[in-house]
């Protein structure tokens, strides 16, 4: 039974990775670029919505409201001061670009609060859980995040298969240059990608903040798990993106079950087999590939 | 400028065509100043630990460790087109295969470094397996999670501090003074050795096949460039590089800890040194990392201002100035110090494939 709850505590881990996860997955399907910076945003996300918490005193769930314009629009900026112009230099400028704002976002940071762990209060609702037995719980959270993290995933993977702005956001991956010709403004399509995805950076800096605690360098952790479940799950798919968060999840929580010491060890070796052994990911499908 | 990189695989500069044809050759007229400069500056390196104070030799010693870690990302990110941010696996398992060497297994520790350096090209050759799977930004925190991986196993190791980190007493049998003096001279030694090593590999066939891969590696690999075993060769090349750099931190530090060894900021510092100095030129790394030591001297006391400040620093320098102050220097003198690239005899001497890419 401890293990089944393993599992199912690392099924509902996973859907917190698959949120982080998504946004990446997302500008990495459309700009074939990665941002460095993914992590360190959702932790200035969740940061933020410390500062409504505080200040208005709202609950998290309602800074969301707020939260994720604020981050579409943190998007757009992004992709028009920096990744617009790091794209036309070199493949590698934007990595270069991203990078030297994740450090400078993790001191930023540092210096406006402290390197003291915050968390998003949510009270009961945090500590709630469904009891199937004796060692066997669901929390009412962990429930709320996975299903969120479905609705996410599912819903990007619908809108860039069946809505006309998807179908231009996949041509524009295919051929800017030819997307263009069909009339296809592909600086637009780049601010719509990067304003999506930092909104689900967002979503994912929120929740991380209602789950657990973070501080101001949260973010490298999220970045490399974000990564991995994209990895795992097949880069380019979606779908194989929430599949490959919930293998890292499991693999964690169960992980914790044979090592305690070292959970986060064995989903990266976990992460580093199926780079080995299945380099396209488990789920490649072709939606974004 | 692949078509420059790759214009043809003789280094001596025949021609191209027959009879009165463009020339491919190497622009090498001022190569001799350069090497001459080089060779008065490393003269006078020398002399340090003779001239200078005990202070001084030590923040120097860092210097010359910045520069090899300067030197070593720019191979990678400069010449074969692979960014990495996971370049600190290397040079933490440096510092810790050093002191299993010497503290554990009484190897002598100058003899302990230079094997160290060895060992740690080995673990970069076989995990570019693994990462080599992974291309450009994945590529990039691919090598991360493998540095992560290292220090997660590093810190379950209890003989050798575990955690909480241990010191190198090796080196004890040394008067401090002398100590310093010693490290001081193997740092010189390894920055040399790595300038001139990288200089001369990119000068050399593979040199060539690096930087065309990089230009485009489809193109490179339809003319038979087998990209992929060049690039593991820079790959093997940094992890020798990072591991000397470990271990001489090690030997000048005396203390490490799993988590500042393998921690991402030193790929960070790496970063920063590359892109202020100059992506894809030799000096450019050498200035940055001079320009990145003073700025640290100064300033690192400074902590959060001093980092977002270097954030901030790169990002601009990406964006704006993506040459570094090399690339600065080499557009107003029309100068490259320290040409590997080729070019058309006709052309600027300055166009050949050593600019950034």
């Amino acid at each position: 039974m401890v293990w089944v709850n393993a599992v199912v505590q690392g099924l509902m881990l996973g859907g917190l990775y698959a949120l982080f996860a998504c946004g990446l997955s997302l500008m990495f399907g459309v700009m074939r670029t990665v941002n460095l910076a993914h992590g360190d945003l959702s932790v200035v996300a969740a940061y933020g919505s410390l500062a409504l918490v505080d200040s208005l005193g709202w609950s998290p769930f309602l800074t969301l409201l707020i939260v994720i314009p604020g981050m579409a629009i943190v998007g757009l900026v992004l992709q028009r001061l920096v990744l617009d112009r790091a794209l036309g230099i070199s493949a590698l400028a934007p990595l270069l670009a991203t990078f030297g704002l994740s450090i400078a976002l993790q001191n930023l940071l540092l210096q406006i609060d402290s390197p003291d762990s915050r968390i998003l209060p949510i009270g009961s609702f945090g500590i709630g859980s469904w009891k199937i037995s004796g060692q066997l719980s669901i929390g009412w959270f962990p429930l709320l995040t996975l299903g969120v993290a479905i609705v996410v995933l599912l819903g990007i993977e619908l809108f860039l298969q069946r809505a006309r702005l998807g179908h231009a956001m996949r041509a524009t991956r295919d051929d800017p240059a030819t997307a263009q010709l069909m009339g296809i403004d592909s600086r637009k399509i780049y601010a719509l990608a990067a304003m999506l995805a930092l909104a689900t950076v967002g979503i994912a800096g929120v929740f991380l903040g209602m789950r657990t605690t973070f501080t101001p360098t949260s973010g490298s952790s999220y970045l490399i798990f974000a990564f991995e479940a994209v990895v795992i799950g097949g880069i380019g798919s979606v779908r194989g993106t929430l599949a490959g968060g919930i293998v890292l999840g499991v693999a964690q929580t169960v992980g914790a079950q044979i090592n305690a010491a070292d959970p986060i060890l064995i989903g990266h070796l976990v992460f580093l087999t199926v780079l080995v052994v299945r380099p396209r990911g488990l789920f490649r499908s072709s939606v974004l590939a | 400028m692949s078509a420059h990189a790759a214009a043809t695989p003789d280094p001596a500069g025949a021609p191209a065509g027959s009879g009165s044809g463009p020339r491919v050759r190497r622009s090498a007229r001022f190569g001799w100043i350069s090497f001459v400069i080089f060779a008065v500056v490393v003269a006078l390196m020398a002399l340090v630990p003779v001239t200078e104070s005990v202070g001084n030799i030590n923040n120097l010693t860092q210097l010359l460790i910045l520069i090899v870690m300067g030197v070593t990302w720019n191979l990678l990110a400069g010449y074969a087109g692979l960014v990495s941010i996971g370049l600190q696996a290397f040079i933490g398992l440096g510092g810790y295969i050093l002191l299993d060497l010497a503290d554990n297994n009484a190897v002598q520790p100058f003899v302990a470094l230079a094997l160290t350096a060895l060992l740690c090209g080995v673990v970069a050759l076989v995990s570019s397996f693994v990462v080599f799977r992974l291309r450009g930004g994945y590529f990039a925190i691919g090598t991360w999670v493998v540095a992560e991986v290292f220090s997660l196993i590093t810190q379950q190791i209890n003989s050798l501090g575990g955690g909480s980190g241990t010191s190198l007493d090796a080196l004890s049998y040394l008067e401090p003074i002398t100590r310093l003096k010693d490290v001081y001279w193997a740092a010189l030694i390894c920055a040399v050795i790595t300038l001139v090593g990288v200089y001369w590999l990119l000068r050399s066939r593979t040199g060539l096949a690096l930087t065309a891969t990089r230009d485009d590696e489809d193109g490179a690999r339809s003319l038979g460039v087998r990209s992929t075993l060049t690039r593991r060769i820079a790959y093997t090349v940094a992890g020798i590089g990072c591991g000397a750099a470990g271990g001489l931190l090690l030997m000048s530090n005396l203390d490490i800890v799993p988590s500042s060894a393998y921690s991402v900021n030193l790929s960070a510092y790496m970063i920063f040194i590359v892109l202020i100095g100059g992506l894809g030129t030799i000096e450019g790394p050498v200035i940055g990392a001079v320009v990145f030591w003073y700025i640290q001297l100064e300033f690192a006391s400074d902590g959060a201002y001093y980092l977002i400040a270097l954030g901030a620093l790169a990002v601009l320098m990406t964006l704006v100035l993506p040459g570094g102050i090399a690339g600065l220097i080499r557009r107003v003198t029309h100068v490259d110090p320290f040409p590997v690239g080729y070019t058309l005899a006709s052309e600027e001497p300055t166009s050949g494939g050593a600019e950034g890419p």
